[in-house]
């Protein structure tokens, strides 16, 4: 009896010994980084809270954020309302939306750049037809507007997918008789969609809106190739200071920052759909 | 083929007692059923003899090798699962010649033998194809055939018919049973369907709440059912229960109500009873020793080839009678029907068990 | 009037989706003289000078060998203490059960950006600051917990009914596992594996903070890509997307559903 429930126990055990040496102990070792300088352990957060680069890198996380998480949701739920019709050829749609998924945020930032760079190919076709006189610029310090409006397109362009596949997955599992239910009630398309498929798509969108979150706050690639620290992030910060300011203690700080946002956002949302998320990880 | 025995065997699931001492001789080639509802432990008991569940306690002979600690591997019996669990990645013909060649057995006996038992279970021609291209009831015959290619000491089957459908499970029924008197292995039929255990099994072990509660052959369990549990879930329709005064006036002893007036051969020794009647012990006509009672019928449940009627016999209480298909009745009608005392069950009402009288 | 609409829909997504990738695969064969005249959108002709310069005289070939061996040794290490976890998490009944899927969730969601300094720290002790296995290693702690998850619900897709009837007719519980579940589960696992390769191929960050001479191809091109000029950019974004492309195309069956489990 005693053995049989050590087999388990042993089998998860070294996955759960690499996981402590390669995440838990690193996350204690971002703290002690964090905390430690010599003139007393909050100087790096006084330090790096009171810099104005650190203002500016969370303000352009956050508006990052702010504008790109909507953009993604209007546009993933149509796509996916569209490609949940099951017409003919649906799949191949749905390969083609899912294509920017098996690319990283550095490729996507190339990708981009092919189209928006001076001699990229917007400014070609815009001068073919004769709609601008010279190249626009998007990127410099000089046009930091544009730049960011660039980054915003990109995101869309490389995140949306991602969305789009958790609520593609949340229609997918709506059980089609409670809309045939509706037709026989005479619901219209417009209350169909907001009295039974929103509601029921709301776990999905939780947990798509949560996963998006987080990596808002990750944002990297992108940004880092595009606009360098024209646009400061936290996560380029983080990268700044260990690459270019070889600082270990202040990189570790901002990537802390990073963990904390991450950590109360992440709490905010389990607390509204923790039976959820725990259920649908594994199947017994 | 061999003899089980099992031990006070117990089986507990954290707090649930799914076993609660189990004891049972099954003889050697016998084909035995384990009846009861869901839950009961049939499967947990079927699962124990396989060896696939270690036991809490107690013991499982196999003749005289005690097999308690013996990987399943080990313990040569063979299984048809209720999903039937032909391995789906193998041709039918591996499937069958699995078992055999992890058993060392020469490649030409395989060969003879895997022929032999499709020939026996009519899937020759199925050999060749993917569990996947079979229907449901050829996969069961696979299945059948996989479990006894082998030649087990003990043969187990999990309810093996309750994927199929209707028509077909009354044709395996038989075929299952006849195969059985071919190949002559001690086999272990879990089931919750009577039909099929009252059909199939030469003795019926009645399960409820982890213990044995019964264990004889079919007729036994109809006609002398040794509680209240077993008397209710061996027949259909179930068996009426009529809770019952004691009275007595001089030597001879009556069990009353409802206007009836039962006639007790011996001293009951106790002020109450519970009178089982089985729907096919009521007449409409009388016979030998019979009592009468007096009835309004609730409802008719035509069935075509007989109709079960159900009777008002008081305010709330209503007893079932099955009676011939052409008799015509209509709700409220008031009747007269016969219940044959010789074939009348007695339960202690307190501990549901039978009473002899 | 309804199938018009889709029609149009379905120009716009293709359009939208892989227009850009289109441009930037026709920029990176476009020769420079082509890609700098304004007034030429499609080149006189196509060529893999610059793919090959990028490959051969810029470190892409090196870079890209660098992020296979990656990939490969993550994917060994991961598989290798994830499938006997992902196995026990679906088979087995023990106490802790809940709180360890919550370790994997946990983990999982911890990203490489907190721990890839702190890691420096303890890989300058360790002896693997700057080298490929170390980058690996990493890349094995992010994708470990993700492999977990993904083999418990593969495995709880075989029947437990074909392992036992293994074990019934002859074969250990460990050779049940290796005659039975493996090869029912392989397709999937296979899946898995590539998935776990895209996730390794296209992580940057930690590649580039944990190693600076073994980068990754992301990250030697991250460190290079502003400095260099723009053909050489779109040679990089060509060589990134074409592997990853392929693979994704491979599994496209199964997506959907490790996209839904690795976000979950």
């Amino acid at each position: 009896m005693k053995r049989e429930s050590m087999v388990p126990l042993l089998l998860i055990l070294p996955a759960l010994v690499y996981l402590v040496v390669f995440i838990g102990y690193p996350i204690v070792g971002t703290f002690q980084l964090a905390f430690s300088s010599p003139k007393g352990w909050l100087e790096n957060f006084k330090y790096v809270l009171s810099s104005r680069d650190f203002l500016s890198a969370f303000l352009n996380t956050i508006l990052l954020g702010v504008v790109v998480i909507p953009a993604q949701f209007v546009l993933a739920i149509l796509l996916a309302l569209l490609v949940n019709k099951k017409w003919k050829g649906y799949k191949t749609i749905l390969y083609i939306i899912a294509t920017p998924l098996a690319l990283s945020d550095v490729t996507a930032a190339l990708i981009s750049y092919s189209i928006f760079a001076p001699n990229g190919y917007l400014n070609k076709i815009l001068l073919r037809l004769n709609w601008i006189e010279r190249p626009l610029y998007f990127f410099g310090y000089l046009f930091r507007s544009r730049e960011f409006l660039v980054v915003i397109l990109t995101e869309i362009w490389r995140a949306t997918p991602l969305v789009f596949v958790i609520l593609l997955a949340g229609l997918q599992s709506i059980n089609n008789e409670y809309l045939e239910a509706a037709d026989v009630f005479g619901f219209s398309a417009w209350e169909k969609f907001t009295k039974i498929t929103l509601p029921l798509l709301k776990p999905s969108i939780v947990s798509a809106l949560l996963v998006r979150t987080l990596f808002a706050f990750q944002i990297f690639g992108v940004v880092w190739l595009l606009a360098g620290r024209d646009i400061t992030i936290l996560a380029g910060e983080t990268y700044y200071w260990y690459v270019f300011m070889n600082n270990r203690n202040i990189a570790s700080t901002y990537a802390l920052i990073i963990a904390i946002l991450t950590f109360i956002v992440g709490w905010f949302y389990i607390g509204t759909i923790r039976s959820k998320h725990l259920e649908e990880g594994v199947r017994t | 083929m061999a003899k089980v025995i099992l031990n006070e065997v117990r089986k507990h699931f954290g707090n649930v007692k799914a076993l609660d001492g189990i004891n049972l001789t099954i003889e050697e080639g016998l084909f035995v059923v384990l009846l009861g509802p869901s839950g009961c432990g049939k499967t947990t008991l079927m699962r124990c003899i396989s060896g696939l569940e270690k036991l809490t306690d107690g013991k499982i002979l196999f003749d005289d090798a005690d097999v308690s600690n013996t990987a399943p591997k080990d313990r040569n019996v063979a299984m048809v699962f209720q999903s039937y669990a032909v391995w789906p990645h193998m041709k039918v013909r591996d499937n069958i010649a699995y078992p055999l060649k992890l058993k060392k057995v020469p490649k030409k006996e395989i060969e003879e033998r895997v022929k032999w038992v499709a020939e026996l279970l009519h899937i020759s021609e199925l050999l060749d194809r993917f569990p996947s291209q079979l229907s449901g009831g050829q996969r069961q015959r696979v299945a059948v055939a996989r479990a006894i290619v082998h030649r087990p000491k003990v043969l187990l089957m999990d309810e093996p018919l309750s994927n199929l459908d209707a028509l077909l499970r009354v044709r395996m029924r038989s075929e299952l049973r006849k195969l059985h008197d071919q190949v002559k292995v001690t086999t272990v039929y879990v089931t919750h369907d009577q039909t099929e255990a009252m059909t199939m099994g030469d003795k019926i072990a009645v399960m409820n709440a982890g213990r044995i509660i019964q264990y004889g052959t079919p007729e036994e369990i109809y006609r002398r059912p040794k509680t209240i549990f077993v008397a209710g879930f061996v027949g259909s329709p179930q068996m009426n229960f009529l809770p019952m005064k004691v009275t007595s006036s001089g030597n001879q002893f009556f069990a009353e109500n409802f206007g009836l007036r039962i006639p007790l051969r011996t001293d009951p020794r106790k002020d109450r009873l519970t009178v089982g009647i089985r729907p096919e012990h009521i007449f409409l006509e009388q016979p030998g020793n019979s009592v009468s009672i007096g009835a309004t019928v609730y409802f008719a449940e035509k069935l075509m080839s007989e109709t079960v009627l159900h009777l008002m016999i008081d305010g709330d209480t209503t007893i079932v009678v099955k009676v011939p298909y052409d008799l015509s009745v209509e709700e409220n009608d008031k009747m007269q029907v016969y219940v044959d005392l010789n074939r009348i069950h007695f339960f202690d009402p307190a501990t549901g068990e039978r009473i002899e009288l | 009037m309804k199938k018009f609409f889709y029609i149009l829909a379905c120009v716009a997504i293709c359009l939208w989706f892989l227009g850009p990738l289109f441009f930037t695969f026709l920029a990176s064969m476009t020769p420079s003289s082509d890609f700098y005249s304004m007034d030429k959108i499609f080149p006189s002709k196509l060529t893999f000078e610059h793919i090959y310069k990028l490959l051969v005289n810029l470190g892409g070939w090196r870079a890209m060998l660098v992020s296979v061996q990656v990939a490969l040794i993550a994917i060994a290490i991961s598989f290798a203490f994830g499938i006997p976890a992902g196995y026990a998490i679906t088979r087995y009944i023990f106490r802790g059960k809940n709180m360890i899927k919550l370790v994997m969730l946990f983990t999982r969601s911890v990203p490489l950006v907190v721990i890839a300094v702190s890691l420096v720290t303890m890989y300058l002790r360790l002896n693997l600051a700057d080298t490929m296995f170390g980058v690996a290693l990493a890349h094995a702690a992010m994708v470990l917990p993700f492999v977990v998850l993904i083999t418990s619900s593969i495995f709880s897709g075989v029947f437990v009914e074909y392992e036992e009837a293994g074990m019934i007719f002859g074969l250990s519980r460990f050779g049940a596992f290796l005659r039975i579940t493996m090869p029912l589960a392989l397709p999937g696992l296979a899946a898995s594996a590539i998935f776990a390769f895209i996730m390794s191929w296209n992580e940057v960050f930690a590649a580039s903070v944990l190693a600076i001479t073994n980068r990754t191809l992301p990250a030697h091109i991250l460190s290079t890509a502003m400095a260099s000029p723009d053909y050489f950019k779109f040679a990089a974004g060509t060589i990134m997307a074409v592997p990853a492309l392929i693979f994704i195309f491979i599994i496209r069956k199964y997506l959907i559903s490790m996209w839904g489990i690795s976000l979950k």
